[in-house]
């Protein structure tokens, strides 16, 4: 009878016990983890943007010289610029051309629908090197959509002076990105009650309005979402630029990169991309806040 | 939407088509080019031929580039998806503060450019005396593979009926004999997928492994570097059509397992979550 008793008192206090050590080892990794590779990486990349360049890991002195010559340089201010504009065009022309595609999706594709998801997202598994790789083949002066317009007879010399062009990386981003922007949209016009579309339509809405008033302010947090999980890899992107192009297309990217290579200035190179990250903030911020007043108004 | 405006839209339709002929005739090149008898990939076709593709064997740096490649995929797959299932899993049942940062922290490299993930790795592996290396790849990959594994695995573990690990906890069984026997057989699927995925993902990585790599290069590594050479280019193009086929085939494989474990789930989980921000 003691004996008994005894245990079901011990029991509670024992299985407390491994209560807390299951939940410490199993929240360990994932802290470990982020705060090595996330935390602590990018506050030491935030740490070297303040420090001098004297060849040493962590830099010198504390200066605040990086971000005043990033940010007083015409240069650096032209490449930025030139980032967000290029991010930017990338952006709108991804989200304008996924948006009727995710329409297609929610409202039209029936029992293909699961299929067609898979096809338009499979490419955004293969290598990104070979797609930038394909588009370098396609638009070159020799390549494959001049020499194509040739034998078909359209043209008898080459006539489209794509590669290295600002053009030329808008293209090959918009293609690279465009899965990312499908499917947020496609989530927000799953969203979209079906019965607000049916009662419109008993009330003799006409299908354009229908699509004005109710479907497209529904489905505008999931354009916002595609906005920015397009804008951020493409504003810092190094590969299509270093790629397809050319001289008059440095992007921000290749520049924070020279200053860990050629360059060898690795504290400037560091304020450049805390330069990055704080405007990739300022974009989510301004994101966010939009998102909240459309939500606000469904 | 009425079944009379399901039915029409003829001229949508034959948008998504034109839309999915773009997304797929670029990629198409490569194979295409992979089989012509000509160093200029240019129309018209000048001739079958299989030379580029036997160029591509006893060829000792690419064999390298090969093995470093499947030894960094497998350990970050193996690091990102072991991360993903107790961050994922602690998310969804436990629930508490701790575990949603931790969570929201590992989505967020997302909204990070590879630039800046593979500079910041960079520093830190110097700072631990590594230097450039497989491992610092390894690193790399594993947090370029993170965000896809945790949402894979929350995703997963959301799903999961809370009665089956209640009922074990009610009839005695600890956290982690609950965790091992019940929650993890039931996600098996998504872990293999989150798996592969992992993988693929580490495979197919460039720039974070640019900044990365010592004297071992990754696959993507090699094939940079083949670029400079314009008369390399026609061996490039048979390379990547087994990188491109490896590529469809593993991304192919992890949908179906995945969608066989979560029949009900309509959406692929495997496509990258689109709301970091959330």
């Amino acid at each position: 009878m003691s004996v008994s008793s005894e245990s079901v008192l011990a029991l509670p206090a024992a299985s407390e016990r491994q209560r807390r050590l299951f939940g410490i080892g199993m929240t360990a990794p994932g802290a470990l983890a982020t705060s090595v590779l996330v935390l602590f990486a990018l506050g030491v990349v935030l740490f070297l943007g303040f420090r001098t360049n004297d060849g040493s890991l962590l830099g010198g002195a504390f200066t605040l010289d990086n971000f005043k010559a990033a940010l007083t340089d015409p240069l650096y201010a032209t490449v930025i610029l030139r980032s967000l504009a290029i991010a930017g065009l990338v952006t709108l022309a991804t989200v304008v051309t996924a948006y009727p595609v995710a329409y297609y999706l929610a409202f039209h594709a029936g029992k293909h629908r699961a299929l067609l998801l898979f096809i338009v997202t499979l490419p955004f598994w293969t290598s990104y090197l070979l797609r930038v790789f394909a588009w370098k083949v396609v638009l070159a002066f020799n390549g494959v959509l001049n020499s194509a317009l040739m034998t078909a007879g359209i043209t008898s010399e080459p006539i489209l002076a794509f590669l290295n062009t600002p053009a030329a990386v808008v293209i090959t981003l918009a293609h690279a990105y465009a899965a990312f922007a499908i499917l947020p949209i496609y989530v927000a016009l799953e969203n979209v009650p079906r019965s607000l579309i049916e009662a419109a339509e008993d009330l003799g809405a006409r299908p354009t309005a229908i699509f004005r008033k109710i479907i497209l302010p529904i489905s505008m947090p999931g354009v916002m979402a595609a906005a920015l999980v397009v804008f951020v890899p493409t504003v810092g992107d190094y590969v299509t630029p270093a790629l397809v192009g050319g001289p008059n297309s440095t992007m921000i990217g290749s520049m924070i990169q020279a200053q860990f290579g050629k360059a060898n200035d690795w504290p400037f190179g560091a304020a450049l991309s805390v330069i990055v990250m704080l405007v990739i903030l300022a974009v989510v911020v301004v994101a966010r806040r939009a998102d909240k007043r459309f939500g606000s108004r469904t | 939407m009425t079944p009379a405006r399901s039915q029409k839209a003829p001229w949508l339709t034959v948008y998504v088509v034109a839309y999915v002929l773009f997304l797929y005739l670029p990629i198409a090149i490569i194979p295409l080019f992979s089989f012509n008898n000509s160093i200029q990939a240019a129309f018209p076709l000048s001739g079958f031929t299989l030379e580029w593709y036997r160029s591509l064997f006893g060829n000792e740096n690419l064999h390298r580039a090969f093995q470093t490649s499947l030894i960094v995929g497998v350990s970050a797959a193996f690091l990102a998806t072991s991360i993903g299932v107790t961050v994922g899993y602690m998310e969804v049942a436990g629930g508490n503060r701790t575990a949603r940062v931790i969570s929201a922290l590992c989505r967020l490299p997302i909204l990070i450019p590879g630039v800046i993930v593979g500079i910041a790795l960079l520093v830190l592996v110097n700072l631990a005396g590594l230097g450039p290396s497989r491992i610092a790849i390894v690193l790399g990959h594993t947090l370029v593979a993170l965000p896809t594994a945790v949402v894979i695995m929350r995703g997963r573990f959301s799903s999961l009926p809370r009665s089956f690990s209640e009922v074990a906890m009610d009839l005695g069984a600890h956290e982690w004999t609950t965790f091992r026997r019940i929650v993890l057989p039931l996600a098996a699927p998504a872990i293999t997928s989150s798996f592969m995925l992992s993988f693929l993902t580490s495979f197919d990585e460039f720039i974070v492994a640019f900044f990365l790599s010592g004297a071992e290069p990754t696959l993507p590594l090699y094939v940079w570097g083949q670029l400079r050479f314009p008369k390399a280019l026609p061996s490039v193009m048979a390379l990547g059509t087994f990188i491109l086929l490896a590529s469809i085939v593993i991304a192919t494989v992890a949908e179906i397992i995945r969608r066989r474990g979560a029949a009900s789930d309509e959406l692929p989980v495997t496509t990258p979550r689109p709301l970091p921000i959330s």
